[in-house]
């Protein structure tokens, strides 16, 4: 039997405009995606073309040479920034992760969200403000610039970014858990720090490696307060070289060879960022994984 | 109930155990650590910043004179480079980011889709002071010998593109700035789309909308107030970005009249004059910037979430 569905026939296609817009339009979002990764791959490939060959073990091990002579290296900015970040991490992950595991546990109230509040505010300062800040509390007073003030303001930038990757775990951890603890009789405290924290610990060290990773790369805050050094490091109180910092002096200067040298101070600190960055993935996969 | 209204309530002794009395005053001593730190901030700031608000007041604000040698301060030429920059970047970053979002959760193969997101990802853990190292020996020439010739070539007659030949200035800082915030704007966009539950774009493609329209009513409609979000962090991701802009911006000292002259924005000027700042009060008119910077930062971010929360609200609505 055939029918006649003449009188139902629908023009199920869409006219020619509006395919055409949408052969324009998905095509203009691939050259967005393009357009966003090209500039990734040109920095990376600058990096390694100009870096890594002015990767040797002079640049590891030796001082900056006299300005404007060929050779020396950074071996006093790369301990500077070694010895920084570590107090810096040393100063704020205590503080950081009491702080978060406050605002998880106990941070229901007013005050638990004017902290939320202030820790959020504190993490979108402008970093040259961290440096402005600890400038006039640690440099302006004592008329030197230190590493102890570049450490200082290291652990501000570090601070929030501690305090809220804990607080996101600890809030990720079902209430059955605290509950199973408090059922078998133990403290508050003792199901806090022995079940909740100890559990967590991987993904919380995770949280402060990222908060490494970002402290490194600070540069405006480092150039306030630890200002820069062409000799070793002797003393907390005395004016320091950080890798970011030597970094920036040599991109600006006039001289080839600190040029060069700069590429390969990138190289080491983008290897360093990264390899802390997918280090840190990796554990979360593996936590992912074994639940 | 807080905390002190549960200890305060505790009727019987062994309702509370004393250690975690001890142990929770000891978190909450160390969370207020971080509100003491963030009022002296504020307080040091202002300090800092008195002797300029009592010399030249709210005219400092207005005024474009800077010259540190006969005691002129005035921050316009600053504020003006930071809002241009900012804006510039943004009006270039946007379309990219929100495109290249929506072609990785809605177009990409899986495998596309992780390696792409990947890659943007890892653009926002690269250092600022290394984004300005290459965009001085990579960008500036390619906009000096690229792109400045050709827009002098075609819009030259009007002033805005009329500028020295340098390659270093407001354009190619804002060009860092628009990669710099790439990754923030396309991230924070990503997850949104990832929220429009799959039911709009169905409904869009059974009514005969082409993949295209079907995006564009389906998800991008419904997450707009999140995208709009994401646009505004990006905005004060840039308000704040020192090393990349202080390397590419040329730091002049004068209002931002055209897109290849050189210029400088509030942490431009910071990052330049303060460790040789002259005299107290050029180290006051750099506390005055920073405490205008402050407020405009803080005035952005609070607008974000503000947005979030609102949009967020509207989600839970509309179940």
């Amino acid at each position: 039997m055939s029918r006649n569905f003449d009188i139902l026939k629908i023009n199920r296609m869409a006219s020619l405009r509006r395919q055409w817009t949408n052969r324009l339009m998905l095509a203009l979002l691939f050259v967005a995606v393009v357009i966003a990764v090209l500039p990734l791959l040109m920095v990376f490939k600058h990096i390694l073309v100009m870096g890594l060959p002015s990767l040797n073990w002079d640049f590891v091990t030796a001082l900056p040479g006299p300005t404007g002579q060929i050779g020396g290296g950074m071996a006093n900015a790369i301990l500077g920034s070694f010895v920084m970040i570590l107090i810096a991490a040393v100063i704020s992950v205590p503080f950081g992760m009491a702080a978060g595991v406050f605002l998880s546990e106990y941070g229901d109230g007013k005050f638990g969200q004017f902290v939320d509040v202030v820790v959020d505010l504190v993490a979108s300062l402008p970093s040259i403000l961290i440096g402005l800040f600890v400038y006039s509390i640690l440099v302006l007073p004592y008329k030197t610039f230190s590493a102890l003030a570049g450490a200082v303001s290291l652990s501000l930038i570090m601070l929030p970014v501690v305090i809220k990757s804990t607080k996101e775990v600890m809030q990720l951890i079902p209430n059955q858990v605290r509950e199973a603890g408090l059922a078998l009789g133990l403290s508050r405290w003792r199901v806090i720090v022995s079940i909740l924290v100890k559990g967590q610990i991987a993904s919380i060290l995770t949280g402060v490696m990222l908060a490494i990773a970002r402290a490194a790369g600070e540069t405006a805050p480092l150039l306030l307060t630890a200002f820069g050094n062409r000799n070793w490091l002797h003393s907390l109180t005395e004016p320091t070289a950080s890798l970011p910092v030597q970094i920036y002096n040599y991109a600006i200067s006039p001289y080839e060879d600190w040029h060069r040298q700069a590429w390969a101070g990138a190289f080491v600190l983008v290897a360093l960022v990264f390899s802390l960055n997918i280090f840190s993935r990796l554990v979360v996969r593996m936590q992912r994984g074994i639940r | 109930m807080s905390l002190l209204e549960k200890f305060l309530s505790a009727k019987r002794k062994h309702e509370v155990r004393k250690s975690d009395l001890v142990f929770s005053f000891v978190l909450l001593a160390a969370s207020s650590l971080i509100i003491v730190l963030f009022l002296a901030f504020f307080v040091f700031l202002i300090r800092q910043s008195l002797p300029v608000w009592k010399t030249y007041g709210l005219h400092f604000v207005f005024s474009s004179e800077w010259d540190p040698n006969t005691n002129e301060f005035g921050a316009l030429p600053f504020i003006s480079g930071t809002l241009f920059t900012s804006l510039f970047a943004l009006l270039i970053s946007v379309p990219v980011a929100v495109g290249a979002a929506l072609f990785l959760t809605e177009l990409a193969p899986k495998w596309i889709r992780v390696s792409f997101g990947f890659l943007i990802e890892m653009l926002a853990a690269i250092p600022s002071v290394v984004y300005g190292l290459w965009g001085i020996f990579v960008l500036v020439p390619i906009v000096r010998e690229q792109i400045q010739p050709f827009f002098q070539y075609t819009l030259g007659y009007f002033s805005f593109f009329t500028g020295p030949p340098l390659g270093i200035g407001v354009f190619s800082a804002s060009l860092i700035l628009a990669i710099m915030i790439l990754p923030t704007i396309a991230g924070i966009s990503r997850e949104i789309f990832l929220t429009v539950p799959i039911v709009n774009r169905e409904a869009a493609l059974s009514l005969g909308a082409t993949r295209w329209e079907a995006i564009r009513l389906g998800v991008l409609q419904a997450a707009l107030p999140g995208v709009v979000s994401a646009i505004i962090m990006g905005l004060g991701r840039a308000l704040g970005e020192t090393m990349a802009v202080t390397m590419l911006i040329g730091n002049r000292p004068e209002v931002v009249q055209s897109l290849f002259k050189p210029g400088a924005t509030m942490a431009s000027v910071i990052a330049n004059e303060y460790p040789e700042a002259s005299s107290d009060m050029h180290l006051a008119a750099m506390a005055a910037i920073g405490l205008v910077l402050f407020f405009v930062s803080l005035l952005v971010n609070t607008l974000a979430k503000i947005i979030v929360n609102r949009s967020k609200a509207r989600l839970v609505r509309a179940e």
